[in-house]
């Protein structure tokens, strides 16, 4: 299935901006992430369609994830 | 007609107010600063201070802020814009909680921090600020952390909690302290180029959605550093969801998120 991946400020070194893929039927915001090499604490706020997702929300054909890194200076 | 009425017959006859005159008469009413400037809020005499504030608040609405109280938790990067707006602004009650003192590496972008401060206790600095700038405003300062069991007491009977915190931890025992204490919380936070701001009205868990994947003490912050624009923007978009819950009026960021990236000078306003 076609899933569109967005990344976010420091997310893109390396990686991408935006990119459409295709991932296997049923496959998760987790597997994703994984395939991207994003480790646990560059992980921050992820959205699905524009709306906020953990980890294990199932992907589904025409999804558009993004994926955000955490903030937490002040 | 009492004494007040004359003093302001004589003192503010537009209904504007300066500051000596402001002075001179707590002084004659043996009044406080605050007291007085409160007293001729309610009675819709404006301090000069305020003139340019008056064609996008009311009178009333300037008097709601004066009899406002809120709280700032931290008064580093995000605090120093902070406490200089909630002071300008004219909300007269303002407690503030940091246990640092300025170091060299906040000079970038701290804005209580200079060569004279370097050393010196970031929310007692930050009290002397907020004195310079309007002797109106009555200053809380808690020079520890904020803990949960004394914090939570302290807080009650302030209407608004501004997170401006650089511990996730901390952030998150806050919100979980304002949801006991059903408070608004402004959340704002910072990073390199980013930042982002959200409010959490009682009832609803958007620190804990923001924050559900980082189990750890910092953000990109400890690898991205922060620029000196980014607690500037996020600290005035904090400051006007203040105004906008104290005033009752406006759009708040209630279950969502301001996202911004200035590097790209991209802004996303997301559901949580």
């Amino acid at each position: 299935m076609k899933i569109v991946v967005k990344l976010f400020a420091t997310l893109r070194q390396g990686r991408f901006k935006i990119q459409s893929g295709i991932y296997p039927e049923a496959a998760k915001v987790q597997d994703i992430v994984e395939g991207l090499a994003i480790s646990p604490t560059d992980l921050g706020i992820i959205f699905v369609n524009g709306k906020s997702a953990d980890l294990n929300r199932v992907l589904q054909e025409g999804d558009t994830l993004s994926i955000f890194p955490p903030v937490g200076g002040g | 007609m009492d004494k007040m009425d004359v003093l302001l017959r004589q003192k503010a006859p537009s209904g504007l107010i300066g500051w000596k005159e402001e002075e001179e008469m707590a002084l004659a009413l043996g009044l406080s600063l605050h007291e007085a400037e409160g007293r001729l809020l309610a009675q819709g005499v404006l301090p000069q201070r305020y003139q340019r504030n008056a064609k996008s608040i009311t009178r009333e609405e300037q008097c709601r802020l004066f009899q406002s109280r809120v709280a700032v938790i931290g008064c580093g990067g995000l605090g120093g814009y902070l406490l200089e707006e909630l002071a300008r602004l004219g909300i007269a009650s303002i407690s503030a909680w940091d246990y640092d003192s300025f170091a060299e590496h906040n000079l970038n972008r701290q804005l209580l921090s200079d060569m004279d401060t370097i050393g010196l206790s970031k929310v007692e600095t930050a009290a002397k600020r907020v004195q310079a700038i309007n002797p109106a405003v009555k200053f809380q300062a808690f020079n520890r952390p904020f803990a949960a069991g004394e914090g939570e007491d302290l807080l009650a009977g302030h209407q608004v909690v501004v997170d401006a915190l650089d511990s996730i931890p901390v952030r998150k025992m806050l919100a979980a302290v304002c949801q006991r204490l059903s408070l608004p919380l402004v959340h704002g936070a910072i990073a390199g180029w980013c930042g982002q701001v959200c409010t959490q009205f009682p009832g609803e868990d958007s620190l804990e959605t923001i924050y559900r994947n980082s189990n750890q003490e910092q953000g990109v912050e400890s690898k991205q550093g922060v620029l000196a624009f980014a607690p500037a923007v996020v600290a005035s978009l904090q400051v006007a969801e203040v105004v906008k819950i104290l005033l009752g009026r406006g759009e708040l960021l209630r279950k969502r998120i301001l996202l911004f990236n200035l590097l790209d000078m991209e802004f996303e306003v997301l559901d949580l």
